[in-house]
């Protein structure tokens, strides 16, 4: 990289808070933002730096790092910020990607990334602008019912309108939840691995950042030039089109068809209830408005509209908002029987409120309705009666998760696999590396892929698309669907390096990436990006390993081999030679 | 000069702001139409209206006949265009903000850079970045 210089230096500025002291400092880094290019290559780096490798995750020892890429403010759809962690859900590498503003507000606040350190006594909200950080008491936030107010309440009091991100915690945040999320402006998420409960242990309740400014170009016409490719291929792809017009929950249908559609607690491939929670139902009856991610021209977000009565008003209406996706709609619908479009969103904006992980808590919900039906929880546990379908005892029971009344919801709110080692059922805990399910039961590609993903989510792979791609054709043995689900996760630690979105991968090629860095003063050949993707991948299994990660103790649950998927019954000899091969290869690649 | 002329006899109207997203394409096009990347330079300006739920306000200059930016201004640094709304000369600006307090619409926004006012020039770059049709360039009688 001799020669090299990053052509915007604020990017290579990493923000270091010490939540305890209060106080703050920054470092220049261009040198890992030009050998690493920003997002996972570069977190990865800093939690090295700064995460002992003993530190408990919800102790002041945890440290959290966001980041993002060369290519955040530069180009349409780098719309996404990394947040890397401890994971009080798996105690192993958390990470998260969101979009929002987030992403351009970090850029424009002149940092490339944000490294959290230690924990306040007292709640607090960071304030990050004009090259300062404030720390504001955040005490009487504290408590507050729904993360939406501390939205509201943010959004008048700190600067830059328009050009800063929210993010902040909800009470299952601050009581620790180990599935609790931070949620950004309104509606997008750091969802996955529990990154609201180590804000809440550190008492940070919000980050606030945000400003504008220029980001330099090393060639600027050529800049101006390739933005219009890339802007109005992005537009005019016809996946974007898809996402555009439906969103995410266009996926609802079609898995359904193919019976791969987890529902209720996966005893099930299909839901009799799919038309009615369908993307195309959300669309025609619900859908209020469609927004996106800062300096993204697709708009994939989707609000729905509850219009709830007033029980003892007559024409007196609450009008509330609520964003709903593919993975809320499998969590919270099909996965616990509801096919009520209207219960579900309420069920959906709950758990927005008290600020969850949609996904954690669904299948957390379905874990409990199966263990309750057979009897291995008592109502003296539940509290209530948990039953498919039920949408209003869910509701309660989502509360009763923050609130933690009794040991069951204690050990319920540590995650799945927790409360399935305490109770029983474990061969129906729909848990992987300790992360609960995605929506996906598209085959083996789907579950190998959550198991071997680095983060154990259906995006560090795509075996759930690689799954799709076999149907009606020969299924790849073993070794080459592991080679094929590395292959992918590799690739993908480029484009989250950068850190642009999965939805436009397919415009975001390796000789896009290579011409897209051009005028910014890298020069990366598509071998080269291959080979950084390599090198970060990695480095993340290194830094996962180092934390404590078993490639041994890689285990799916047996339900995945009971209920059919498109291709039948999942046979156990394939996954397990799957997951043989896989262990080899990782071996071989540290040995590189 | 043909060419120039026409151009100034188009102004930049919202056509529908319901339309809008927020995804701040035109935003980043307005300044690279300046220079580089980011958002520095943009003299539109896109915000939500209380909470991206209710939508966004798409704020851009009026191209007013009788502009209140212009009056304001101490040095004349901002002299009235063909076609409505005014010209900045840099020269001229002084960087007292009169212009900025002035607009009812909010529509003068500020280049920290060089802490002077961005003025629209009602060129229509941000029109073609606009994929869901929110924004248009538009003929003004003269
Ligand atoms: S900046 Fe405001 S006052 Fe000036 S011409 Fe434009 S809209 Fe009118
Ligand atoms: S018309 Fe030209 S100057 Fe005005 S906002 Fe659009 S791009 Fe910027
Ligand atoms: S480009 Fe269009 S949709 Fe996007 S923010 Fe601007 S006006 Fe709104």
């Amino acid at each position: 990289m001799d020669g090299y210089r990053l052509v915007d230096e604020a990017l290579g500025r990493v923000l270091y808070i010490d939540l305890r002291r209060k106080t703050y400092w920054v470092r220049s880094r261009p040198e890992l933002f030009l050998k690493f290019l920003g997002g996972v290559g570069v977190a990865t780096q800093l939690l090295k730096e700064e995460l002992s490798p003993d530190a408990d995750p919800l102790s002041p020892d945890n440290v959290v790092v966001l980041a993002i890429g060369v290519l955040t403010g530069v180009y349409p759809t780098a719309s996404k910020v990394v947040a890397m962690f401890r994971s009080p859900l798996t105690g192993n590498l958390g990470e998260s990607h969101a979009g929002g503003r987030a992403p351009v507000a970090m850029r424009m606040a002149g940092f490339g990334a944000i490294v959290i350190k230690g924990a306040s006594e007292t709640p607090i909200y960071l304030s990050i602008h004009d090259g300062v950080v404030e720390f504001k008491d955040a005490s009487a936030l504290w408590g507050v019912r729904s993360s939406l107010t501390i939205g509201k309440v943010l959004r008048e009091r700190e600067p830059w309108p328009g050009m800063r991100s929210i993010m902040r915690i909800g009470r299952a945040g601050e009581r620790m939840v180990r599935y609790a999320s931070v949620i950004l402006e309104t509606y997008r998420h750091f969802g996955r691995l529990g990154l609201g409960a180590v804000w809440g242990s550190k008492k940070l309740k919000a980050v606030v950042v945000g400003g504008k400014r220029t980001i330099p170009v090393a060639d600027v016409s050529t800049y101006r030039r390739f933005y219009k490719e890339l802007f109005d291929e992005i537009t005019k792809s016809s996946v974007m089109q898809k996402y555009h017009d439906l969103g995410t929950p266009v996926n609802v249908l079609p898995l359904n068809k193919i019976g791969g559609l987890p529902t209720r607690n996966l005893t099930s491939n299909s839901f009799e209830g799919a038309e009615e929670i369908s993307g195309e139902a959300f669309a025609e009856y619900s859908l209020a408005r469609r927004v996106a991610c800062a300096h993204c021209p697709v708009a994939c977000i989707h609000i729905a509209v509850i219009r709830e009565r007033y029980p003892h008003e007559k024409y007196f209406y609450t009008t509330r908002y609520i964003g709903y996706d593919y993975e809320p709609i499998y969590a919270l619908g099909s996965m616990l029987g509801i096919k009520d479009r209207e219960g579900l969103l309420r069920l959906i904006e709950e758990v927005d409120v008290v600020g969850l992980d949609a996904m954690s808590t669904g299948v957390a919900l379905a874990w409990t309705t199966e263990a309750f039906k057979k009897g291995m929880l008592s109502e003296s546990d539940t509290l209530l009666k948990p039953e498919w379908g039920d949408w209003r005892t869910y509701i309660n029971m989502v509360k009763h998760i923050v609130n933690q009344p009794n040991d069951f919801y204690r050990i319920l709110a540590s995650g799945v696999e927790k409360a399935s080692k305490v109770y029983g059922g474990s061969e129906f805990a729909l848990t992987y590396g300790g992360n609960e399910m995605p929506g996906y039961h598209t085959g083996p590609g789907a579950h190998i892929g959550f198991l071997i993903g680095l983060r154990h989510s259906h995006l560090d792979n795509a075996g759930y698309s690689t799954d799709q791609k076999y149907i009606g054709k020969e299924y790849p043995s073993p070794q080459s669907l592991i080679e094929e689900l590395v292959e992918e996760e590799v690739w993908r630690q480029i484009l989250s390096s950068l850190v642009v979105c999965f939805f436009s991968r397919g415009v975001y090629k390796p000789s896009a990436v290579s011409k897209a860095l051009e005028p910014l003063g890298i020069r990366l050949s598509e071998e080269e990006l291959r080979k950084l993707g390599m090198e970060i991948y990695r480095e993340k299994l290194k830094l996962k390993i180092r934390l404590g990660y078993r490639l041994e103790e890689l285990k799916p649950p047996k339900r995945v081999f009971e209920t059919p998927s498109p291709f039948g019954i999942i046979g156990e000899e394939y996954f397990n030679e799957a997951l043989q091969h896989y262990r080899e290869k990782v071996l071989q690649l540290l040995s590189t | 000069m043909s060419v120039a002329a026409e151009v100034r006899l188009k102004r930049l109207v919202v056509v529908d702001q319901d339309l809008c997203v927020g995804c701040m394409s035109c935003m980043f096009a307005c300044s690279r139409r300046y220079v580089d990347a980011g958002l520095g330079y943009t003299a539109i300006y896109v915000r939500s209206a209380g909470g991206v739920e209710k939508g966004f306000s798409v704020i851009v200059c009026r191209a007013c006949k009788n502009p209140s930016c212009a009056k304001v201004c101490p040095t004349d640094a901002l002299v009235l265009r063909r076609g409505g709304g005014v010209i900045l000369n840099p020269n001229l600006c002084i960087g007292c903000g009169n212009c900025r307090a002035a607009c009812p619409f909010g529509a003068v926004q500020w280049n920290i850079y060089i802490n002077k006012p961005v003025i629209c020039a009602h060129c229509g770059y941000c029109v073609d970045f606009c994929p869901f049709g929110v924004l248009a360039l538009e003929e003004v009688d003269s």
